[in-house]
């Protein structure tokens, strides 16, 4: 039986993100340069741009994870950086990699955030996590470990565990990357219900174009630690910025390979 | 210079993690669970290695003590001497060093592990402290562990060297006149000095591997590096803390 998706009552608010003249070096290595960025209360913002352009950085500074070596980032009212505005925001970020505790089995990685917040009894818990396995279509995995996942199952778990969270603010950091088709579409609809039904905030880091197009409400290209662009989806239906355009549409020439045109600029 | 500062901020570093992870002390009796795993894990999986270690470092010692204690004719004494060098040296040294070997080199691998695949970052993420799940309830067991592994590495080393004493034909010693002499010549505060080096070392420790474990930065590559770390770091901390804590314990 697959439960019929509907969130849990969603308690309290969501926040918007502001990320004001961010800067981060990583020894002298600047990552993120300059990076200003409003996400509107409720909006799904996505962030998209080339490997290694610091995306998950800059979501590790939405997070907290990352202090900033200039500039802030706010949630709502509060500094991220602070250990403090966790205590007052419940914010759920889906690792790039899953980030799944390996010594806990499936069902025990979704039950630990209730378990140890206390939030309801045993009985509560196995609801709330069936119900998030299920939107997953996870259940047969439920008493499987970590290491006995393929790639894309674990990225459906870390998903399921974010949405046993009840959170605040969502952050996905490559939620359909390692997923087939069916599952990155599936997976694209449960961002955009989520949002519908508890008017969460949702910054998704993706290089999935389908889904960028689909559900987001505005969307950022970061190249090279700096944002090159930002507005609504269709305004890059036919983008001005030639960089842009060949990220979203790059041609597969193999008269005149890519590889080599690097090559002849290294000589 | 620079190495100095590093030491020193290391030292406040392991300092700040016992403190975030006292903080939580109030949580400790719901992670009963999580306890009782870690002394499992620290106490009863080291149990067979700790006795066959400690029957054999009795053994020898009283073979050795045998052997030199003939010229003075103390072959009486050789009981004493056995008891009182378990009890307050060899045996917490021992266990502290299985400690190292066997556990603190697994919580460092596995928190270090737990680090590099982002796991941590997840713990923080989700607002639970690392240091009251991972921390806390390892120093909690490694404390109610360490003492019980002590006694048990004492009277195993006690009983070896008696076996030794008894059917060694040029020491000859048997074990009524041997136990007569360890119960004799000691105090019961021979045996709490010991206790109680045991338990410093088990703690220092385990907060060590853990504080290491926990500050690895990289790749996979580090795990490995902060075992290494760890282990000689903790090495080195048992040899130089028994020294002062020596001193402390006798002279005091
Ligand atoms: N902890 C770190 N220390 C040093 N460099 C880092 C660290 N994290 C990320 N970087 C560097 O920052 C850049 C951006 O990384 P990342 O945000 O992961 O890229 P992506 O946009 O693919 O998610 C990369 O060049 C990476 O090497
Ligand atoms: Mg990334």
């Amino acid at each position: 039986m697959s439960a019929p998706y509907t969130a849990a009552p969603f308690v309290g608010k969501t926040f918007g993100v502001t990320v004001a003249r961010l800067h981060k070096r990583f020894g002298t290595t600047p990552v993120l340069k300059d990076i200003s960025l409003e996400v509107k209360p409720g909006e799904i913002f996505c962030i998209m741009g080339p490997s290694g352009s610091g995306k998950s950085v800059l979501l590790k500074h939405i997070a907290g994870l990352e202090i900033p070596t200039s500039g802030e980032v706010r949630i709502g009212e509060f500094d991220a950086a602070d250990p403090a505005t966790r205590d007052q925001i419940r914010l759920a970020l889906v690792f790039q990699a899953g980030a799944l505790f390996n010594s806990l089995s499936v069902y025990d990685n979704l039950a630990l955030y209730p378990r140890e917040h206390r939030l309801c009894g045993e009985a509560g818990i196995r609801d709330r996590v069936m119900h998030a396995l299920a939107i997953l279509s996870l259940e047969k995995a439920a008493h499987k470990f970590p290491s006995d996942l393929s790639g894309g199952m674990k990225k459906r778990v870390a998903i399921a565990r974010a949405l046993v969270m009840e959170p605040q603010l969502l952050l996905y950091d490559e939620p359909t990357s390692e997923l087939d088709p069916v599952m990155s579409a599936t997976l694209t609809e449960i961002i955009a219900t989520l949002r519908e039904q508890t008017a969460v905030t949702s910054l998704v880091v993706t290089h999935d174009r389908d889904l960028a197009f689909a559900i987001a409400d505005r969307v950022a290209f970061v190249m090279e630690g700096r944002i090159r662009g930002v507005g609504r989806p269709d305004e890059f239906k036919k983008p001005a910025d030639p960089v842009i355009a060949n990220f979203l549409n790059p041609v597969i020439d193999l008269k005149n390979p890519r590889f080599k045109q690097l090559e002849n600029n290294h000589e | 210079m620079n190495h100095l500062t590093a030491i020193f901020s290391h030292i406040g570093g392991t300092v700040l993690l016992f403190a975030r992870a006292v903080t939580h002390i109030r949580t400790l009796p719901r992670q009963f669970p999580r306890f009782i795993e870690q002394c499992y894990l620290i106490g009863y999986t080291s149990l067979p290695i700790v006795t066959i270690l400690s029957f054999f470092i009795g053994s020898v010692l009283a073979l050795q003590s045998g052997y030199s204690m003939e010229n003075f004719g103390a072959k009486q004494f050789i009981g004493t001497l056995v008891g009182l060098t378990m009890a307050r040296e060899l045996g917490p040294v021992m266990v502290a060093i299985l400690l190292v070997g066997r556990v603190g080199s697994a919580v460092t691998a596995e928190l270090a592990s737990m680090k590099v695949y982002q796991e941590v970052d997840a713990l923080v993420t989700m607002n639970i402290p690392p240091e009251r799940m991972l921390v806390l309830p390892r120093l909690a067991a490694v404390l109610v562990m360490m003492p019980v592994l002590a006694i048990i590495a004492n009277l195993c080393g006690w009983y070896g060297g008696a076996l030794i004493c008894q059917y060694t034909h040029s020491i000859s010693v048997d074990s009524e006149a041997y136990f007569t002499a360890l119960k004799t010549y000691m105090k019961p505060r021979d045996i709490t000095d010991g206790l109680i080096k045991a338990e410093v070392f088990g703690f220092v420790i385990m907060l060590v591997c853990c504080y290491i474990g926990l500050n690895t930065r990289g790749g996979p590559r580090e795990i490995g590096a902060s075992v290494t770390k760890a282990v000689v770091t903790s090495l080195i901390l048992i040899l130089v803390l028994d020294y002062f804590v020596t001193k402390a314990l006798l002279y005091s």
